[in-house]
């Protein structure tokens, strides 16, 4: 994908505007963001932020995926540089399947969405929902 | 060494080689990648922040309890999240990142309160009245290209905003 233009932060996934409650951060992070589009800049410009998430344990499973990844803390004790076998071990199929239905993130969620919708509400109708 | 140009700090994971590796090891035909080689139309602001209004488009696939969630298979739809609605009650879902930093707090995938905050401050001159949401990890780029893009785009025209800031996951 090529943007107009982009900051760059290089947290892992899932992080994308900063770190949870740290308000001053997230600041930082969007509006260093904005301030880029005052800028007379080269199209596609990347601009890396420099902000460091503090450790690099979250480098070792990147496509930690949906949950079962160890993004806001430091690896479990697992230790150690990873050699080839411990990388290729990590290549499991850790990939969510792929549900058709609406995932909601609480059952609640799902009743309240049911009662104002209706249960038999299909998916594929949900494009652009203003419910 | 980082390059603003090319933008990869020398740090940063190559997730593409990520998933081709990951594809590999599985057994799995290559993933193909959709590269854009033009350069994108770029406009600048020609007034300041303080005074432009900004829309918010977030990829996390974050909905607002009460409203239908995302669902994992090729979801090309999208959410209109009010730019007023209680942080409470704003949720993620999606299959592709760790979800629990966002679920404790939203403004690391969906900066709501960080803007309304700009805006209070006077920093920005205020949000658009609707944010949109939907949930990256679309596999059909046409839905992408001919549908999702356009209607978001009509839509924060239509709201009148100066400057979107786009949140990818």
């Amino acid at each position: 994908m090529r943007t107009p233009r982009a900051a760059f932060v290089d947290f892992p996934l899932g992080h994308t505007s900063g770190k949870p409650f740290e308000p001053e951060l997230q600041r930082e992070i969007v509006l260093a963001a904005l301030t880029m589009a005052t800028e007379p800049l080269a199209p596609a410009t990347i601009r890396p932020l420099g902000h460091r998430w503090g450790h690099d344990a979250w480098r070792e499973n990147p496509m930690g995926g949906g949950g079962g990844g160890a993004a806001g803390a430091p690896a479990d004790g697992a230790g150690s540089a990873s050699s080839g076998a411990a990388a290729s071990e990590r290549r499991t199929d850790s990939r969510v399947e792929r549900f058709d239905t609406p995932q909601y993130q609480t059952e609640d969620d799902a009743r309240l969405a049911a009662e104002r919708l209706g249960a038999e509400v299909a998916c594929a109708a949900c494009v652009g929902f203003d419910a | 060494m980082d390059d603003e140009r090319s933008g990869r700090p020398s740090t940063a994971v190559d997730y593409i080689a990520e998933t081709r590796a990951t594809y590999d090891a599985l057994g799995y035909p290559p993933y193909r990648w959709v590269a854009s080689t033009d350069d994108p139309p770029l406009a600048t602001l020609t007034k300041p922040l303080a005074e432009s209004r900004v829309a918010l488009i977030a990829s996390g696939g974050i909905y607002r309890a009460g409203q239908i969630a995302f669902h994992f298979k090729d979801d090309a739809s999208y959410r209109v999240i009010p730019t007023d609605t209680p942080t409470e009650e704003l949720r993620a879902t999606h299959f592709a990142y760790d979800l629990r930093d966002a679920r404790r707090d939203i403004n690391v995938v969906f900066p709501i309160d960080t803007l309304r905050g700009l805006a209070r401050d006077g920093v920005i001159g205020g949000m658009t009245d609707r944010a949109y949401t939907f949930m990256g990890g679309i596999y059909s780029t046409r839905k992408v290209r001919e549908e999702l893009t356009p209607a978001l785009r009509d839509r924060v025209i239509e709201d009148g905003a100066d400057v979107v800031l786009l949140v990818p996951v």
